[in-house]
Formats: structure tokens, C-alpha cells, sequence
């Protein structure tokens, strides 16, 4: 499981110290699925980055199956057991898709394991195993591709940073059923980052995140009704923030 | 193969993934006379008696026959120059490999300056690849300027791959190319250079019949202080279609420049030319090591797959 402790992040800009993340603490049981939402510029995906250690956090701890990771880097991270994708995954000219689902999965995949992932992100994989992940892929191929790199090899801890994004709504479910097929299977953890109210529901737990804060977290059947009602939980972005 | 020493076999290897004679035709150029040669079917191989080299003579019935002509050059100090002439009938098709590897141990310049001339007949169908590599413990350098000259006939079709995997002190490249109606070539052209090495790649593309189409596809790796310097050059004097594409990955404290040039002499003439430098893309060196890559290995993967 995933234990975080107090977790606070913090840029430097202009000599003056600015906290994305203050003081975030919450935990994800084995097999559970907690989706993180809440405002633009609240730092979700900052959270994300901060537990794959791609940010580095200036505070706090993060201990996955008893073990502190705080100090890891991304790789040592990923050995670890976490598997991460990325809101806006990066184009690599001269590698095929077939190459980079075998590097996700850290071994050679047969042709017909590689279509089995690609016709679960919603691609018919014929067309795509041997094409270059370059510009010629549009952003919704790109992200199906990236959700299909992380579903190549088993995690403890997955974690996805807004999956829906760029996605058209056919694949969007395709997309949904992957990750409820996943949570079935409960082979690992999972923390969705989402605004996506049927992702959202297929939450166990639900956290949002406001101003950098934990601004609340509980059951899905606690926290849906409140996600709309409560104004501490509001989604309504103050004027000015851009995305964390 | 067996009559080629280790070395050889093993650049031959190298250039020209040749572990044993392959079929089709086979000519292995070593130290500047010929080890090994074989005709097949519809491929002769002449030697040329005015000069050093070779003639290929690929008939019409050739359908994608295979020629093999790979050169070595390990003798310390010697400086091979061939002109091999390549005359491919209307309508046929062949497959080409022709690598060159210097191996070098001493101080001396080892060097290998290939001219090689293709005449395609109409309607034809060739793949060319050319990958050159050097290696040895020697100090002296190991340099290639290959010379290549193309005339493209009415309806033929050319795909080139021109490689230079490493080991290449220095190396100028020319390559002159005449397009007839309806033809079509794609160059593809992947070099990576490291630490003093200098290489440079001058390309002339002539679209002179209605209907050409060429695509020209550069990739580099620059590392530590190397030199590069690309000028693919595009003309148009037809209604015609050119796309020039230059990408290199610079690293350390090499140069790289990238010159890519169209010229159009003709109103439908469709000509477009893309240049890029850049280091390595911070997010795919972290996308990578989410994979579990430390950052060499996963800088290794991306230059890699640039090359591949």
C-alpha cells in the first residue's frame, strides 16, 4: 500500500518561496482505486508528479509497502513498483509502438500481447504496432498508447494523470472499462487524477484537492454528493491560477 | 567466407550483416582488390579495366535480386578509391548493400572514397542501403568520402539508405541526383559523429520530369565534439513534390548545421523543407525512466531509436 505523510512541495520564483503542496497526507490500500480531483491549478497532477518522484518533494514522506521511497529517483521508483502516465505524453521520433509497450513492460511482447493492450486503450492495433511515435500520431492516440504502456507491466501503485484528456468519447469508455477490469482484478493500487464524473464514480475514495491542501477525503458515497455542494470542495477556480 | 581473415569477416559482418555468402550477387572489395565474387541470374558484376571497380549490370528480369558489394579497408596507410557503375534495366528490381568498414591499428590514414554511379532505367525498382562504420586502436584516422550520383529514368522508384554508424573520423558526402517524370526516391540519411569527428553531407536533388516525388530524411546524433554540417539542396523544374526533413539530437559540446535549401523553377513545383537541432527531449528521458531506466540507459533508447 501507499502511505503519504505531510507531504509539501515548493518553487522558487524571484527569491520567494511558493507552496504548491502543503501538508498532504492520505494513504491507498492494496487493490483500491482513489481518484484525486478538484479546481485547475488545485496541484493533482503536481501530487502525481511529486510520488513518481519527478518532482522532488521539499517535505514529508512516502513509503510504498512499508518502505520509504522519499529519497528514490523516477527509476529506482519504478523498479519499486510504480507505474506512471503522463497528461501529456512525449513523441519519440524513430520508435515504433511495438518497441515502446516492450520497454514499458521491460521485456520483448509478442505481436498479439501488444494488440491485446492497444485494442484495450480503444486502437485497432494492426494499424498502429509498427507506426513511430511521432507527430504523425494525433494527442488521443498518443494518450491511449501512454494508458497502454502502464497497463503492459503489473504496479503496486499505477497511477494515471488525467486520463481522459484528449480522448474521444467512444474510447472514453473503452478507457472506463479498462480501469474498472483493472480495479476488478485488484492486481494493484490505483490513483486516477480526474474531473471525469464516471471516473470519478468508480472511486472507492475520492480526495480533492484545493489550493495545494487536501480540502477533503472519504468514500466514494460520502464524497460525490459533496463534490458539487460543498463549497471548501468547489470546483470553481479562483480567477488567474493555471494548471499545477 | 572462410577465405577472409577475422578482420574482415568481421567489418563485413558488420556493414553488411553478410555471415556467410548470401545469394544473389556477391563482389567483397579488401584493400583495394577484389576477395570474393559471385554473379547470379540476372546480376553480372564486370571489372572495370580503365579503372578500379566494378560494373553491375542488373537485367529486366531481375525481380528484387541481391546485390552485396561491401569494401574493407585495413591495410595501415592505404587510401582505396572505386568507381563502381550501376546499370539497372527498365522494370527491374534489386535490393543493394553496400557497406564500407575501415579497420585501422597504426598511425596512418586509412581512407576509402567510393563513386558510385546508378543508372535506372524506367519503371524500376531499387533499395539501396550503404552503412559505414570504422574501428582499430590506431591513432591515425579513419576517413570516408563517398561520391554518389543517381539518375532516376521515367516511372522508376529508388529507396536509399545511407548509414554511418560510428568509428568515422572524417567524412565529406556527396550525393547528386536526377529525377525523370513520375520517379521516386526516398534518402534517408543517419549519421552519429563523436569526439573530434567531422562529417558533412552535401545532397542535390534535380526534380526535372512531371510527377518526381523525392523525400529526404536526415537524423544525427552529434556527441562530444563533433562536427556536422548538412546542406540538402532540393530543385524543382517540374510540376513536381520535394520534402526535406532534417532532425539531429546535439549533445555535449558538438556543432551541428543544418542548411536544407529549395529552389523552384516551376509555378506547380511543391517543394518544403524542415530543419530541427535540439538536446534530447527532458520529458522522454523521464518518460523513459518511468520504465525503470537510469538516465544513460534511457539516453541510450532515444538515440537508438533516432538512428534506427
Amino acid at each position: 500500500m501507499l502511505k503519504v505523510e505531510n507531504l509539501s512541495y515548493k518553487v522558487n520564483e524571484n527569491g520567494k518561496d511558493i507552496k504548491i503542496l502543503e501538508d498532504i497526507s492520505f494513504d491507498v490500500a492494496d487493490g483500491e482505486l482513489l481518484v484525486v480531483t478538484g479546481p485547475n491549478g488545485g496541484g493533482k497532477s503536481t501530487i502525481a508528479k511529486v510520488l513518481m518522484g519527478i518532482n522532488e518533494a521539499t517535505g514529508g514522506k512516502v513509503y510504498l509497502n512499508d518502505t520509504d521511497i522519499s529519497n528514490l529517483s523516477i527509476d529506482e521508483r519504478a523498479k519499486a513498483g510504480i507505474g506512471f502516465a503522463f497528461q501529456q505524453p512525449p513523441r519519440f521520433k524513430g520508435m515504433t509502438v511495438r518497441r515502446f509497450l516492450a520497454l514499458a513492460a521491460g521485456e520483448k511482447l509478442k505481436e498479439n500481447v501488444c494488440c491485446d493492450l492497444l485494442s484495450s486503450v480503444g486502437l485497432c492495433a494492426k494499424e498502429y504496432i509498427n507506426r513511430e511515435i511521432d507527430a504523425t500520431l494525433s494527442g488521443g492516440e498518443m494518450k491511449r498508447i501512454e494508458i497502454a504502456s502502464v497497463m503492459a507491466k503489473s504496479h503496486i501503485l499505477s497511477i494515471f494523470d488525467e486520463p481522459e484528456a484528449g480522448i474521444d468519447l467512444w474510447s472514453f469508455s473503452m478507457l472506463v472499462k479498462q480501469f474498472e477490469k483493472m480495479h476488478e482484478e485488484k492486481k494493484g493500487s490505483i490513483i486516477i487524477i480526474s474531473h471525469q464524473e464516471r471516473i470519478i464514480k468508480m472511486a472507492d475514495r475520492i480526495m480533492v484537492i484545493r489550493d495545494g491542501k487536501v480540502a477533503g477525503i472519504g468514500s466514494q458515497e460520502e464524497m460525490f454528493p459533496k463534490l458539487f455542494s460543498d463549497e471548501r470542495m468547489s470546483f470553481d477556480c479562483p480567477a488567474g491560477k493555471g494548471d499545477a | 567466407m572462410e577465405n577472409l581473415n577475422e578482420t574482415t569477416a568481421h567489418v563485413v559482418e558488420v556493414v553488411s550483416d553478410m555471415k556467410d555468402i548470401p545469394v544473389g550477387a556477391v563482389n567483397i572489395r579488401e584493400n583495394g582488390v577484389s576477395a570474393f565474387h559471385k554473379d547470379s541470374d540476372h546480376v553480372k558484376i564486370v571489372k572495370k579495366t580503365d579503372k578500379p571497380g566494378i560494373d553491375i549490370y542488373v537485367d529486366a528480369e531481375s525481380k528484387n535480386e541481391i546485390v552485396h558489394i561491401p569494401v574493407v579497408v585495413s591495410k595501415p596507410g592505404l587510401e582505396d578509391k572505386v568507381y563502381n557503375d550501376f546499370y539497372i534495366a527498365d522494370g527491374a528490381s534489386c535490393y543493394i548493400v553496400a557497406g564500407c568498414g575501415l579497420h585501422n591499428d597504426s598511425e596512418h590514414i586509412t581512407r576509402h572514397d567510393g563513386i558510385h554511379t546508378f543508372h535506372i532505367g524506367k519503371n524500376a525498382k531499387v533499395s539501396y542501403i550503404e552503412k559505414h562504420y570504422g574501428e582499430g586502436t590506431g591513432t591515425g584516422a579513419k576517413i570516408l568520402n563517398p561520391v554518389t550520383n543517381v539518375y532516376l529514368g521515367e516511372g522508376s522508384n529508388l529507396t536509399m539508405d545511407m548509414i554511418q554508424i560510428e568509428g568515422v573520423d572524417s567524412t565529406v558526402r556527396d550525393t547528386f541526383v536526377e529525377m525523370e517524370a513520375d520517379s521516386k526516391m526516398t534518402v534517408t540519411e543517419k549519421l552519429m559523429t563523436h569526439d573530434n569527428q567531422k562529417a558533412e553531407s552535401n545532397m542535390e536533388i534535380k526534380l526535372k520530369g512531371d510527377g518526381a516525388t523525392a523525400r529526404i530524411i536526415s537524423r544525427s546524433v552529434a556527441k562530444d565534439k563533433s562536427l556536422q554540417i548538412f546542406h540538402p539542396k532540393a530543385i524543382g523544374d517540374a510540376k513536381c513534390h520535394a520534402h526535406v526533413q532534417c532532425d539531429s539530437i546535439i549533445m555535449g559540446d558538438a556543432v551541428v548545421s543544418s542548411i536544407p535549401e529549395i529552389t523552384a523553377s516551376n509555378v506547380d513545383a511543391q517543394l518544403i523543407h524542415e530543419a530541427a537541432i535540439g538536446r534530447i527531449n527532458n520529458d522522454q528521458l523521464i518518460k523513459l525512466r518511468t520504465f525503470g531506466m537510469n538516465e544513460e540507459e534511457a539516453e541510450a533508447v532515444i538515440i537508438e531509436n533516432f538512428l534506427k
